[in-house]
């Protein structure tokens, strides 16, 4: 009977549930434009669990997430350029040369604080775009990679846009899994454990260093094969992908997802996706909406609206048109 | 050797603009330890509102200067008002300012696309056509007096930190601004001053860049940003001075590798300086070690 009742849980059957909602969803859309955000949803939403991991859960804010996102990209489009090997090894190749520079980066960078690994992250986002711009021999530079080869599967290439979601679909969900692993195992509770008090923790055993570089490492592998999805569905790439501006957007659905959690990370990725790409109509004001709406989502999810200016009239006015119905009623009595 | 000369005239003028900029991101590192997005876009704004102000407006340059400066000051005043001062004094985490200062210097950015287009405009510069030759190369009169009002407004600034009560009170926010307020400072209001300072300080630094340069245009904020970013570190953040000398040292380099290595290399070597300081030595040249108290 406890067990019945057990399996079904819906805390258990949810989850499956929205997997095979997601699965059946693309069969509905039939719009090629809606598929692409779609995809582009997905690849996001890949970024955003990844740097979650290392920014929401361990605390540790990184800006260069789009440096390993463009460092997959390159790597799996240059392994097929030149090599034809198949997508999948392409993906494994992105992933793990992803993790390699977030191991080599994140070793000494994890050892600074704050601001510090702020800007130093910053700093190497901008470095590894002036060296894909500038390595023209390898990287092409500005021209960017072109024909780069779709993914194929028992020699069937994947071509329509409903396909690309599938297989991008796949892509998150298995990282989703992977990650959410990762935080109920005993190493995700010591990346927590960091971000509450990292002098603490290191008190309790944990090797925090050890861990942080880790987690980046882990990270960093992710949005490499994020990378790698997105230069085998657009087919042509160029440094200015990767730039620090959106690194800025990653971390962004991070922290309005709310910091650590990964279905929020996935709302966030995909709100910050589409309301964008709702906002194209209005072309030249786009970007200015944009902005304005990070601070109001900043603002808004952080302070209580009845203590801002705005709110507090609002109050007043509730307040007075209370007053004014009592004393209405009091007349009336 | 007259080349070389030249090219260090050259990169002690860009230090200066670097120098400038680099007071503004240090103090409010110092107070906030926020890294503040938006200090580069302000420049940007400063160098944009005296455009306005002398070209298009046709104010007398002096005016136009002082103007400009001031309302770039308010400027700064406004948004740490509206975007930062609500989750400062709820404590909120970092990031959450951290991407309210990115989203300020997406909106400004975007104002001022909007209102004066992307393409570059000619800027106005000063005693055109004076220029001072020493041993066979020109050192132009704007170029002689961006680096003297350089040196000025940085005394100044030193005697205001220093041996002022406002200017210690600053001092004393940075240390400690919970501290601070105990002893009776406002600490909303010295970090409203602190933005006025940085602010005014980068339209200064603006102005002077661009009429060096004689063009403004959109994107000179998101240039000079993270060769900003490096010589604050470079110095030691939250060391007034020590951000001078950084700016001097990546200016320098910076024009030396654009006339010894070429100039597509020019923004290298300000990224590698920033990498290496922070895994050397991440307090900077002549910043203190900082004790993490428990």
């Amino acid at each position: 009977m406890q067990r019945n009742k057990r399996f079904f849980d819906l805390k258990r059957i949810l989850p499956l549930l929205l997997a095979a909602a997601m699965y059946a969803a693309p069969l509905a859309i039939t719009n090629q434009y809606v598929l692409r955000v779609c995809v582009y949803v997905s690849i996001y939403s890949i970024l955003a669990c990844s740097l979650n991991l290392i920014s929401g859960v361990c605390g540790q804010v990184s800006m260069g997430h789009a440096a390993f996102y463009g460092v997959g990209a390159y790597t799996s489009a240059l392994i097929a350029l030149s090599f034809g090997l198949p997508w999948p090894i392409c993906l494994l190749a992105a992933g793990v040369l992803s993790a390699l520079v977030g191991l080599l980066i994140g070793t000494p960078a994890l050892r600074l604080q704050g601001g510090y690994l702020v800007i130093c992250t910053v700093g190497f986002n901008e470095l590894v775009r002036l060296i894909l711009l500038n390595w023209v021999s390898v990287t092409r530079g500005p021209m960017g990679l072109t024909n780069i080869p779709r993914p194929r599967f028992f020699g069937v290439a994947i071509h329509s846009g409903r396909q690309y979601l599938y297989l991008s679909m796949t892509l998150l969900l298995i990282v989703y899994i992977t990650l959410r692993n990762i935080l109920h195992s005993r190493f995700g509770r010591n990346l927590r454990a960091i971000k509450e008090d990292e002098t603490a923790a290191e008190t309790m055993g944990i090797r925090v260093h050890r861990e942080k570089v880790t987690a980046f490492a882990i990270a960093a592998g992710f949005a490499g094969m994020a990378g790698s999805m997105l230069a085998h569905y657009m087919l042509y790439i160029n440094p200015n992908l990767f730039i620090g501006d959106f690194s800025t957007t990653i971390l962004s659905m991070v922290v309005l997802g709310g910091m650590g959690s990964m279905p929020g990370s996935v709302a966030a990725a995909t709100l910050l996706t589409v309301i964008p790409e709702a906002l194209r109509e209005l072309d030249r004001y786009r970007m200015l909406i944009y902005g304005l709406m990070l601070i109001c989502m900043m603002l808004g999810k952080n302070i209580p609206w009845d203590t801002t200016p705005l709110g507090r009239a609002a109050a007043r006015l509730r307040g007075r048109v209370k007053i004014a119905r009592e004393s209405e009623h009091g007349g009336k009595d | 050797m007259s080349s070389f000369l030249f090219y260090t005239v050259n990169g002690l003028v860009l230090g200066s603009t670097y120098a400038l900029t680099s007071i503004g991101y240090s103090m409010v590192y110092g107070i906030l330890e926020l890294v503040n997005f938006t200090h580069s876009t302000v420049y940007m704004v400063g160098a944009y509102l005296f455009y306005i102000l002398a070209v298009v407006a046709g104010l007398p340059m002096w005016a136009a200067f002082l103007l400009a400066v001031f309302m770039t000051g308010l400027i700064g005043v406004l948004y740490e008002r509206l975007t930062l001062r609500p989750l400062r004094v709820r404590h909120q985490p970092k990031f959450a300012m951290l991407i309210c200062t990115i989203g300020t210097s997406i909106v400004l950015q975007n104002i001022f696309f909007l209102t004066m287009g992307s393409e570059t405009h000619q800027y106005p510069s000063l005693f055109e056509g004076h220029y001072l030759r020493v041993g066979g190369f020109n050192i132009t009169a704007v170029q002689l007096v961006i680096i003297v009002a350089t040196a000025v407004l940085l005394l100044a600034f030193t005697l205001f930190i220093n041996h002022t009560r406002v200017g210690m009170a600053m001092q004393a926010c940075a240390q400690d601004g919970e501290a601070a307020g105990l002893m009776g400072i406002s600490v909303d209001n010295i970090v409203s001053l602190t933005f006025f300072i940085g602010s005014a300080m980068a339209a200064v630094a603006g102005v002077m860049g661009c009429m060096s340069y004689r063009s403004v245009d959109i994107s000179i904020g998101t240039a000079i940003g993270t060769k900003t970013f490096a010589s604050t570190v470079l110095g030691g953040i939250g060391v007034f001075y020590g951000g001078v000398v950084g700016g001097l040292v990546i200016g320098l380099t910076e024009v030396y590798t654009a006339a010894y290595l070429g100039s597509n290399y020019r923004n290298i070597p300000a990224f590698l300086i920033l990498i290496l300081i922070l895994f050397l030595k991440p307090n900077g040249l002549f910043g203190k070690k900082t004790l993490k108290k428990v």
